[in-house]
C-alpha cells in the first residue's frame, strides 16, 4: 500500500479519540478494522492527513446482553459476533449475518461499527440491522445521540454519522421470537459483497404473521426496510401464495436499482423478490 | 533406465513448503540492499491518446525524489520490449519501455519516478502533468479487424498484425461429404493470470566491474538475461539475473517486460540499487492477459457421428503491442484443433488484431484451452444435432492405442495415448448411466441438472527446439561434492511446481542416497548453466529428463573410478542402492566414497578427470500429449440462475508420476483456474478502453469456498519421448475443466432450448436463458 502522507494516532479512550477528531475535523479518518479504509487509502481515493485508530479502544469491543437489550460495541469484529454464544441464543440473526461477511480474514479484522459507518450499499450488516430495528449510538464531544437504523443509511457510502462523531455501540431489543429470523444473500463472486441480501425477523402467532421486519441490501443506493412487503404479510397466514405475492413487492421502496458489470438492475430486483420470499419462508420454518 | 523406487512414485511432501508456509522464503521484495531507491511508474489513464507535453517540474521538487524519467530520456538508449516470434508478415510495433509520442492502453508506462522511498515516488508521480489528447479507441477485436476501424499503429495502416493459417487435409472435400455441418460462434474471454505475488524487479549496478545484477520474479531467468542485455547493450556475461522465490506465474512471468530493462538502465544511471514492486492495480493493467479469441467453428460430420472436418475462423484480440510470445499463442490453438479425435481435415484462419488493451500472452494452457474448449463444446453441439450421447460420439472418434504415434491434421504427432481408458474410469467413478437417470428424474421434477464431459488432450513438454522461438531443450548439472552431498543445477525455474522435491526424488533413487542430501539450485544465471525455464508443462518432462541423463553420466564416471579403486573389471560392477558391487572379495564402494576419491584424486585411472560432476543438455524429440477425462455435474437454481457444482471428477493421464502429491496439487490448482474461467473470471474493458475489472473486488479469482470437492484419479500411459516417461501436468487441469463445466451447464439448460452460452456462466446469464 502506498497511501498519501498521514499522521497516525492511536487513542486509548473514546474521549481522547473525540478530542483528536475535533482537532483534525474533516481531514481525519477513523480506522477500526481497516477493511474499508485501507483499500480506499491504497487507491488514493481518500487522502486524510490524520488517521485516528480507534481499534485499540477496549471499551468499544464489549458485547453484552442484559434485560431486554443487546449491546454490541462498535469495535466488535464480525468474527466476535459470529461466535458469541449469548447472541446465538437471544438474536441468532446477528451471528448468521456476521458469518456471511467476506471471508474469515475479513471477519477477523472488520468491525460492525466500521462497516455500518462506511454504508456500502452492498454490505451485509445493514439488512440485519434494519430487520432488527436496531439503534446506533454515536458520540461526539458534544454528547451522545441515538440513531434509528431506518434513519442511519442516507445514500451510497453515506451514513448519518457526522464527521465529528464516533459510532460507539449498536443496540438491539431482544426479538420476541429470536429463531424466526434469517439472513440470505447472493454474493458477488469477486468481492463477496451482496448482489442482494435479505434479512427477515418475524413474530408469529398461531400460524399468522403478527409482525415482519425485512431489511434489504445490495439492491438500491442504500439498504432499506421493505415496508410494502412487511405490510402485505402483517396479519396473514404465511402460505406460499401470500408470501409470494407479498415478496413480489420486495423492491417497491427502491426507485433506482444498482447496476454494474456483476448484475443488472432488473436481475437485482428479481433476486430481491425471490430471496425475500425465501427469507420469509425460512424464518417462518425456523420459528 | 531403472530406478530404485524408494522415492519415485511416492507422495513425498514438498521440501519447499516449510519455508513458504512459515513466511520465511525470499521473494524479490524481501531482498534488501543498502541505499536502494524506489521506483514508481506513472501509467496512462487513457487507452489511446497523444502525449502533447509532459511536465515533471513539480514531481522533481518533491523531497526525496532523485530522478524522473520520461520517454524522451530512454529513446535510443533502451531497446524495445522484445517479441520472440519471427514471422515475415508479422507487424511488430516499436514498444518502448516508456511511451514516446502516444499511449496505446490503460497502464502504458509513461514516466518513472525514482525516490528514496516509494511514498515519495508515488506522491511525485501524482504531480506529473501529462497533456494527453485523447484519440479514437479500438477496444473490440472484431471491430478492430474491420476496414473502417480507426487504426492504432498508423505506420501499418491496419490493425491486423498477422493472419495465421493452419491445418492440413482436404477441408472442402470433407465439408462436401458431410451429412451435417454444425456451426457455433464461441468467445474465449480475456483472463488475468493473477499470481499472488505480482511482478517485481531489483537492479544493482557496479560501475567499476561493469556488472548489472537483476532480481526479477520471472519464469525465465536466462532468456531474460539475454533479452535485457540486448535491450541495454550490455555484454550478456555482465548481466546476472537472479530469480528468488516466485509467488506464482501461470505464464504471466514467461515474459520480458518494460520494467526489467528500465530498472537496469536506471540503476546504471544512478549507480544505486533501484527497486520496483508492482501493485495489484498495475498487475491488472500492465501484466499480460490470456485467451481473448472470438471465432466461429464449423464441424463436418456423418450421420453416424464420424467426424470429417473442422474449420475455425477466429479473431485474436492481442492488445496494443506484442509481448514476448503474444502472436505465437493463437498458433498453439492451431496445433490442437484435432482434440483427441480422428479428424481428417482441419483448417484454421486466425486473424490477430491490435486493440487498445494490454497484450495477451501465455496464461496457463496458453492457446490450448481455447482449442480444447472449442473442440469439446462442438462435440456436444454435434451430439445434440445427431441425437447421440456425447460420450458415444467422443468414443467413436478416438484413435485407438495401437494407432499411436498418431499424426493429426494439425501436423503434430501425438506420442502415446489411451483415451478410452481414462474415459471409462471417469464414467465408472461418476456412475454415468445413473447420473443420466437422475437427470431424467430431476427434469421431470422441474429441476435443472446437467452433466458435462470433456475428453481432452494437450501439448506439453515444450518442446523440440525447431518448434520453439528460443530453443526447447533443457539443461542440468549434477555435482557429487567431496562429502557425498549432491548439488543439482537445473535450467528450469520452478515457481510452485515442486521441482526441488521431485528432482531430489529422482536423484535420490538414481544414486541410492537420501533425497535430503540433494540440493536443487535454480534461478541464478551466475550459478546455473544456461537453461530455457519453466513453462508449457516442461519442468519435469524436459528439465527432469536432462537431470536423468546428467545423473547417468555421473554414475558412469563413478563406475569407472570404482572399478579402478576396487581393482575390478568395470563390466563386472553393478550400481545398486548407492553402492558399486560385484568386485572380487565382495568389496564395494559407496557413491560417497567414490566422490571423495574423485576429489582427493590420489589414485585415478588414466585420462580420468578429477571431480564427479556431469552436465547434460536434453533435446526432446517431440512434444508430449497428456490427456484425460473430466466430468462435471451441476444443478442450476431455476428461479435465480445460481449454480452449484454437485460433483467434479477428473481422470488425468500425465504418464509416469514422480510425485503423485505434486501431481494432485497441480490438478487441483489447474481445475480451480479452469473452472473459474467457466464460471467467474473475465477481464472487462469498456468501449473507451477503460479496465472495469481492475481490482480483486471486481475480478473474480476463485476462493476455496467457491470450489467443489474434486474426485481425482489417473491412468498411466508413459511417453516414449523422454527417459522418465512423464508427460507434464502443470496445465492439464486448466485445459480439461473449462469445457466440462460449460458442457454441464449447457446440458442442464437443454430443456430450455439453449444450445450455447458464452463464458463466464454467471447466474444472471443463466437466469435469462431460462426465462427469456
Amino acid at each position: 500500500m502506498i497511501p498519501t502522507n498521514f499522521e497516525y494516532f492511536a487513542p486509548a479512550t473514546i474521549e481522547e479519540a473525540l478530542q483528536l477528531l475535533d482537532q483534525h475535523g474533516e481531514d481525519a479518518k477513523l480506522l477500526s478494522g481497516g477493511q474499508s479504509l485501507i483499500p480506499v487509502l491504497k487507491l488514493r481515493l481518500a487522502a486524510p492527513t490524520a488517521i485516528i485508530d480507534i481499534g485499540r479502544i477496549a471499551a468499544l469491543k464489549q458485547i453484552s446482553v442484559s434485560g431486554d437489550t443487546i449491546r454490541i460495541g462498535a469495535n466488535a469484529t464480525h468474527a466476535d459476533i459470529a461466535r458469541h454464544a449469548e447472541l446465538k441464543q437471544h438474536c441468532p440473526l446477528l451471528g448468521e449475518t456476521a458469518a456471511q461477511i467476506g471471508d474469515q480474514q475479513v471477519r477477523n479484522r472488520g468491525t460492525i461499527g466500521g462497516s455500518l459507518t462506511h454504508a456500502d450499499p452492498a454490505a451485509d450488516w445493514p439488512a440485519a440491522i434494519l430487520a432488527l430495528d436496531a439503534e446506533i449510538v454515536a458520540r461526539s464531544s458534544q454528547g451522545e445521540r441515538v440513531i434509528k437504523a431506518t434513519d442511519f443509511f442516507v445514500d451510497v457510502m453515506t451514513s448519518a454519522v457526522q464527521p465529528n462523531e464516533i459510532v460507539t455501540e449498536i443496540r438491539v431489543a431482544k426479538p420476541a421470537q429470536p429463531q424466526a429470523a434469517v439472513y440470505l444473500k447472493v454474493p458477488q463472486a469477486a468481492s463477496g459483497f451482496a448482489l442482494v441480501g435479505v434479512a427477515a425477523q418475524l413474530t408469529l402467532n398461531n400460524g399468522k404473521c403478527e409482525a415482519a421486519s425485512i431489511g434489504v441490501t445490495g439492491l438500491g443506493p442504500k439498504a432499506f426496510r421493505a415496508t410494502t412487503l412487511e405490510a402485505a404479510l402483517r396479519g396473514q397466514a404465511l402460505d406460499d401464495s401470500t408470501v409470494s405475492a407479498a415478496a413480489a413487492k420486495a423492491d417497491a421502496e427502491t426507485a433506482d436499482a444498482l447496476e454494474d458489470i456483476h448484475a443488472s438492475g432488473d436481475y437485482r430486483r428479481h433476486l430481491a423478490r425471490v430471496y425475500a420470499k425465501r427469507a420469509v419462508q425460512a424464518a417462518a420454518a425456523r420459528a | 533406465m531403472s530406478f530404485l523406487a524408494k522415492y519415485i512414485g511416492q507422495k513425498v511432501k514438498r521440501t519447499e513448503d516449510p519455508r513458504l508456509i512459515q513466511g520465511i522464503g525470499h521473494y524479490v521484495d524481501d531482498i534488501k540492499l543498502a541505499d536502494t531507491l524506489h521506483v514508481v511508474i506513472l501509467r496512462s489513464p487513457y487507452a489511446h491518446a497523444r502525449i502533447n507535453a509532459i511536465n515533471t517540474d513539480a514531481a522533481k521538487r518533491v523531497p526525496g525524489v532523485v530522478a524522473v524519467y520520461t520517454g524522451a530520456d530512454v529513446a535510443g538508449k533502451v531497446g524495445n520490449v522484445p517479441c520472440a516470434m519471427a514471422h515475415p508478415e508479422l507487424k511488430v510495433p516499436a514498444f518502448g519501455v516508456l511511451a514516446q509520442t502516444k499511449v496505446f492502453f490503460v497502464g502504458h508506462p509513461v514516466a518513472a519516478v525514482v525516490a528514496q522511498n516509494k511514498y515519495q515516488a508515488r506522491d511525485a508521480a501524482d504531480l506529473i502533468d501529462v497533456d494527453y489528447e485523447p484519440l479514437d479507441v479500438v477496444s473490440d477485436g472484431e471491430k478492430a479487424a474491420q476496414p473502417d476501424s480507426p487504426v492504432i499503429h498508423e505506420e501499418f495502416g491496419t490493425n491486423i498484425a498477422l493472419v495465421h493459417n493452419a491445418g492440413v487435409g482436404d477441408i472442402d472435400a470433407a465439408f462436401a461429404q458431410a451429412d451435417k455441418i454444425v456451426t457455433q460462434r464461441l468467445v474465449h474471454q480475456r483472463l488475468a493470470p493473477i499470481s499472488i505475488e505480482p511482478r517485481g524487479v531489483l537492479a544493482q549496478y557496479f560501475p567499476g566491474e561493469h556488472q548489472l545484477n537483476l532480481w526479477s520474479s520471472t519464469q525465465i531467468p536466462h532468456l531474460m538475461r539475454t533479452q535485457v542485455s540486448l535491450m541495454l547493450g550490455m555484454p550478456e556475461n555482465r548481466v546476472r539475473v537472479v530469480t528468488p522465490e516466485v509467488g506464482g506465474g501461470f505464464g504471466c512471468k514467461l515474459n520480458v517486460y518494460a520494467e526489467e530493462a528500465l530498472l537496469g538502465w536506471i540503476a546504471m544511471q544512478l549507480h544505486k540499487p533501484v527497486k520496483w514492486i508492482e501493485g495489484r492495480r498495475e498487475n491488472f493493467q500492465a501484466t499480460i492477459h490470456g485467451r481473448g479469441q472470438t471465432g466461429t467453428v464449423q464441424v463436418a460430420v456423418k450421420n453416424d457421428g464420424t467426424l470429417l472436418g473442422l474449420k475455425y475462423d477466429v479473431i485474436a484480440d492481442i492488445g496494443a503491442y506484442h509481448q514476448l510470445l503474444t502472436p505465437a499463442i493463437p498458433t498453439l490453438t492451431g496445433l490442437m484443433l484435432s482434440g483427441c479425435y480422428k479428424i481428417p481435415a482441419i483448417s484454421m484462419k486466425c486473424t490477430e488484431v491490435f486493440t487498445n488493451k494490454m497484450s495477451t500472452d501465455a496464461y496457463r494452457g496458453a492457446g490450448r484451452p481455447e482449442a480444447t474448449y472449442l473442440v469439446e463444446r462442438l462435440m456436444d453441439c454435434v451430439a445434440r444435432e445427431l441425437n447421440m450421447d456425447p460420450v458415444e460420439l467422443r468414443r467413436k472418434n478416438f484413435p485407438q492405442p495401437d494407432e499411436f504415434p498418431f499424426t493429426t491434421a494439425c501436423g503434430v504427432i501425438y506420442d502415446s495415448g489411451d483415451y478410452e481408458k481414462a474415459l471409462s474410469k471417469a464414467l465408472t467413478i461418476a456412475d454415468y448411466q445413473k447420473l443420466r437417470d437422475e437427470q431424467k428424474a430431476a427434469r421431470a421434477a422441474g429441476r435443472v441438472m446437467g452433466i458435462g464431459v470433456s475428453t481432452y488432450v494437450e501439448i506439453c513438454a515444450m518442446g523440440p527446439s525447431a518448434a520453439m522461438p528460443a530453443g526447447g531443450w533443457e539443461s542440468a548439472t549434477i555435482r557429487v561434492e567431496p562429502t557425498g552431498k549432491v548439488t543439482v543445477l537445473t535450467g528450469v525455474s520452478p515457481h510452485g511446481q515442486g521441482e526441488e522435491t521431485a528432482f531430489a526424488q529422482i536423484v535420490g533413487d538414481m544414486l541410492g542416497i537420501d533425497m535430503n542430501d540433494v540440493l536443487v539450485v535454480h534461478g541464478d544465471t551466475a550459478v546455473v548453466q544456461y537453461g530455457i525455464g519453466t513453462f508449457g508443462s516442461r519442468g519435469l518432462a524436459v528439465g527432469g529428463a536432462a537431470l536423468v541423463c546428467a545423473t547417468e553420466k555421473v554414475v558412469k564416471k563413478a563406475k569407472k573410478l570404482a572399478a579402478h579403486l576396487l581393482g575390478a573389471d568395470e563390466a563386472s560392477l553393478t550400481f545398486e542402492d548407492g553402492k558399486f558391487v560385484g568386485a572380487p572379495d565382495d568389496k564395494s564402494l559407496t557413491i560417497q566414497e567414490v566422490a571423495l576419491a574423485a576429489h582427493t584424486a590420489a589414485s585415478l585411472p588414466e585420462d580420468f578427470e578429477p571431480g564427479l560432476t556431469a552436465t547434460h543438455f536434453f533435446e526432446p524429440k517431440n512434444f508430449t500429449f497428456p490427456s484425460g477425462t473430466h466430468i462435471c455435474v451441476v444443478e442450476i437454481d431455476r428461479e435465480t440462475g445460481e449454480l452449484e457444482i454437485k460433483r467434479y471428477i477428473a481422470v488425468d493421464d500425465c504418464g509416469n508420476q514422480i510425485n503423485p502429491l505434486i501431481v494432485a496439487g497441480q490438478v487441483h490448482g489447474g481445475i480451480a483456474q479452469g473452472l473459474a474461467q467457466a464460471l467467474f473470471e473475465e477481464v472487462v474493458y469498456d468501449e473507451n478502453g477503460q479496465l472495469l475489472t481492475g481490482e480483486l473486488m471486481d475480478y473474480a479469482v476463485p476462493k476455496a469456498h467457491q470450489l467443489p470437492r474434486y474426485e481425482l484419479d489417473h491412468t498411466v500411459t508413459p511417453t516414449p519421448v523422454n527417459p522418465l516417461g512423464a508427460k507434464g501436468v502443470g496445465e492439464a487441469g486448466t485445459i480439461g475443466s473449462t469445457p466440462a463445466v460449460a458442457n454441464a451447464v449447457i446440458d442442464a439448460l437443454a430443456p430450455f432450448g439453449v444450445k450455447h452460452v458464452d463464458l463466464p456462466l454467471r447466474p444472471e446469464k443463466l437466469w435469462r436463458m431460462m426465462h427469456n
